[in-house]
């Protein structure tokens, strides 16, 4: 086998003598082989199911960081009220961006108007199906469904209207009649407004919005990018991020993302260590094997070559088992904490491949040196 | 002989019982690690969450409504109630008063401005970081601690100065920089700082306590008072109404810190006043330390996992390459019992002085994390030493049961030809 003879039978006999070499050998001492295997297929697993998780649990949690409701809002300059076609704008713009479909806008007119018994309120006219989803964390008891119903805040709801019927507002002589459908309760400033119907709210006063909330999602670079388009869609009035939750979401994230690195480091280097460890176990194991074939006169090129190829294709075989099972495990953790699947990175396949297929001929290469210079006949004596 | 056995084992095979101990402290390592930091990440969490900003509110009992657009207030001030400033320190004698991170009260008062023309704004009083007394214990309390995320252009005020900062657009209104002097209700204030924190206060001008009650004329009046509190998410129990639990479940529920059970320790502490979750805050952040906690959970479990099964492979490895020992061992007579109880005996030192190796390593590990990502140290109980040695033996055990089994059944002869 150092000189194969010329000519292509032969060399076609050589590769397949190589090949039966590399498939007897796995069947023969298939408990070894099998161990070996399963070592590859937990690390390169455990391996898939972290980094998926990694890469995908960022925009997981920003979507639970978005129930913190608008992280933008389009206020009008100087205490006017916003042009008829804002709404219009602002959800073209917010809407082009494939990535934003979650993202909502609600605009809010205010009035102070006055109860029968002379008493301020507040009044706000918004889109009360888009605040419903803007703020999922109000506690509504019934939400309104007829025109010239409204949604009292608790505190406003005790003053004006104790007995829960219906009543009165005026605002500038112009009086309108509402019934209460419920109340909401915020622990802020909502709880001493009244809200109604946009359109009920413009009839009624001929005020229009004042300030359009927008829950823009995505990351903090698309936030600010769909900022400064709002502010050019929209010159006369000024656009911010609510910099409570924009900043607050960014740090949360930043140590929960950072955590789960030091995790996923710390784990996969033990079950790279792992297999290192099992591998050379394996390898060391089968000294008798890389004897006889230095005995028969294999060259150390070929049995460097052999272990090699065999390693390999270990590594490969436990790196794709590995990825099925680690893309499983990551769904599964995504769907028992977030309530949705992590979606599948296959992006991450020829990563956890090169790596297996790395660790495994490091695992291989480095024994058969150490034994390389050791004669034969000492290991098949059994020294 | 049975101890001389396992001794001269340890004592000539350095190599490979080195090898297997570290396996063991390794996986230990990892395990104590991420126990450290499943167990606090929680906590860790819940600080960071706390740059919200406050998840409870106090306000006197018998308020009226606010009158408020946009941080314009447009109610006379003389209108509502107060609660007395005198009460506040006593929030730290809560029950839960460890989980109250900071607390801040507000008097708003619309002041007017004379910058050339005369303009109304808002004035709100506030402690910055006031040092306040309860008891034998010193705090300092204020919105520096309440809302970490409010940014100073110049320097904060101190808390007993009549010195003051202005919102970021009002000042960009008044052209007013930090070292100038404002004239408000016709005194010339030092402006310490331009104040930027995104919300209301932009357009407010933030003053201490004292200076806002005396512009009111009500010395020791606050309107509310804002608290940041570590809280638990709430669940279905924590919605109940503390009047129609039994004895015993409003114990359980008065002893957890829910939002609902501090609002409504702070109301038992501040009289005639009411106390509420800022629901915004509060409810979000349940939501989001859930699913933090749940996380990390699962992660710390798939850590335990790996390094149990690397326990198991490398235990598995080292008892594999002594077949002959095993062969010789039941050549001379000894039965199957003996030989797999000598195995055994070695596996629970080797788990032993590795898993205590593996729990210095692993909270050495999850001090230095904790430094690295939260600023704060992660410290692991010895409470749980005991217990991970308890899981590393039987890790151990485990890892090492079948190779020791099929040691032991396997044939002397052929162990010692070396076949098999």
């Amino acid at each position: 086998m150092t000189k194969p003879l010329p000519g292509g039978r032969a060399g076609a006999q050589h590769t397949s003598m190589f090949f039966r070499m590399l498939v007897r050998a796995a069947i023969l001492r298939r408990g070894r082989a099998a161990s070996a295997l399963l070592a590859m297929i937990v690390a390169a697993t455990v391996t898939t199911a972290l980094l998926n998780l990694f890469v995908d649990v960022q925009s997981k949690l920003r979507r639970e960081f978005r129930n913190y409701g608008a992280n933008v809002v389009v206020i009008a300059k100087d205490g006017k009220t916003l042009p008829p076609d804002a709404l219009a704008k602002v959800e073209a713009t917010v809407g082009r961006d494939p990535r934003a479909k979650q993202s909502v806008a609600v605009p809010f007119a205010y009035v102070v108007a006055r109860t029968s018994n002379d008493q301020p309120v507040v009044v706000a006219g918004t889109d009360l199906s888009a605040v419903r989803k803007l703020n999922n964390w109000w506690s509504v008891t019934a939400w309104p469904k007829q025109p010239e119903e409204a949604l009292l805040g608790v505190r406003a709801s005790a003053i004006v209207n104790p007995q829960g019927k219906s009543f009165d507002l005026t605002f500038h002589g112009r009086t309108i009649h509402l019934t209460p459908a419920g109340t909401v309760g915020t622990g802020a400033d909502e709880d001493s407004r009244i809200y109604v119907s946009l359109s009920d709210f413009e009839a009624w006063t001929g005020v229009r919005a004042s300030t359009i909330e927008v829950d823009v999602s995505g990351p903090p670079a698309d936030v600010n990018a769909t900022i400064a388009r709002l502010a050019q869609v929209l010159p006369d009035a000024d656009v911010r991020p609510v910099r409570q939750i924009v900043e607050a979401e960014a740090r949360v994230l930043g140590k929960t993302r950072a955590t789960l690195l030091a995790a996923c480091i710390l784990v996969i280097a033990t079950a790279a260590l792992c297999v290192l460890a099992t591998l050379t176990g394996w390898v060391l194991d089968r000294r008798r094997d890389f004897a006889i074939m230095k005995a028969l006169g294999a060259s150390q090129r070929f049995i460097s070559g052999f272990f090699a190829a065999e390693a390999a294709f270990l590594g490969a075989l436990g790196a794709l088992l590995g990825f099925g099972f680690g893309i499983g495990i990551a769904a599964w953790i995504g769907r028992t904490n977030f309530h949705a699947p992590v979606m599948p990175r296959f992006e991450l396949f020829p990563i956890v491949l090169l790596g297996c297929i790395l660790i495994a001929l490091v695992s291989a290469i480095a024994p058969i040196s150490a034994l390389r210079r050791v004669q034969p006949a000492m290991i098949l004596k059994g020294e | 002989m049975f101890v001389r056995l396992v001794y001269e084992s340890f004592r000539r095979q350095k190599r490979s019982k080195l090898l297997a101990g570290a396996a063991i402290a390794l996986g230990v390592t990892v395990a104590t690690a991420m126990i450290a930091v499943a167990t606090d990440v929680g906590d860790k969490i819940n600080r960071e969450l706390r740059s919200y900003g406050a998840n409870l509110v106090v306000t006197p009992q018998d308020d009226t409504l606010d009158v408020q657009i946009a941080g314009i207030n447009l109610k006379p001030p003389s209108d509502g109630a107060y609660l007395d400033e005198a009460d506040l320190p006593k929030i730290k004698g809560m029950f839960w008063r460890n989980n109250i991170v900071g607390f801040a009260p507000v008097l708003p008062v619309t002041v007017t401005v004379n910058k050339g023309t005369a303009k109304n704004v808002t004035l709100v009083g506030t402690y910055f970081a006031k040092r306040l007394r309860f008891g034998n214990e010193n705090f300092v309390t204020g919105v520096r601690t309440t809302y970490p995320l409010w940014k100073v252009q110049g320097s904060w005020p101190d808390d007993d100065s009549r010195d003051v900062l202005i919102g970021e657009q009002l000042a960009a209104a008044l052209r007013a920089k930090p070292g100038a002097k404002i004239n408000i209700e016709g005194e010339n204030l030092q402006v310490t700082g331009i104040l930027s924190t995104g919300s209301t206060e932009d357009n407010e001008i933030v003053a201490p306590l004292s200076l806002a009650q005396q512009m009111l004329g009500k010395p020791g009046v606050v309107r509310k008072v804002y608290v940041s509190a570590l809280t638990k998410p709430e669940d279905a129990f924590a919605r109940r109404d503390p009047k129609t639990l039994s004895p015993d479940m409003y114990d359980r529920w008065y002893c957890s810190p829910y939002a609902q059970s501090i609002a409504f320790q702070l109301q038992e502490a501040i009289p005639h006043s009411h106390a509420e979750q800022i629901r915004q805050v509060a409810q979000t952040e349940g939501t989001i330390l859930t699913r933090i906690k749940g996380l990390m959970l699962l992660v710390t479990l798939a850590a335990l996992f790996a390094s149990a099964l690397a326990v198991s492979a490398a235990m598995a490895t080292t008892v594999f390459e002594r077949r002959r020992e095993v062969g010789l061992m039941k050549a001379l007579g000894a039965g199957g019992l003996a030989v797999a109880s000598f195995f055994f005996a070695e596996a629970a030192l080797l788990a032993l002085l590795g898993g205590a190796a593996g729990f210095a390593g692993g909270s050495f590990l999850a001090y230095h994390a904790g430094r690295w990502i939260f600023d704060s140290p992660i410290n692991i109980q010895p409470v749980l030493l005991p217990l991970i040695l308890i899981i590393a033996v039987i890790v151990t055990f485990a890892g090492s049961a079948t190779a020791i089994l099929r040691a032991v059944k396997f044939d002397p002869v052929y162990a010692l030809r070396g076949e098999g």
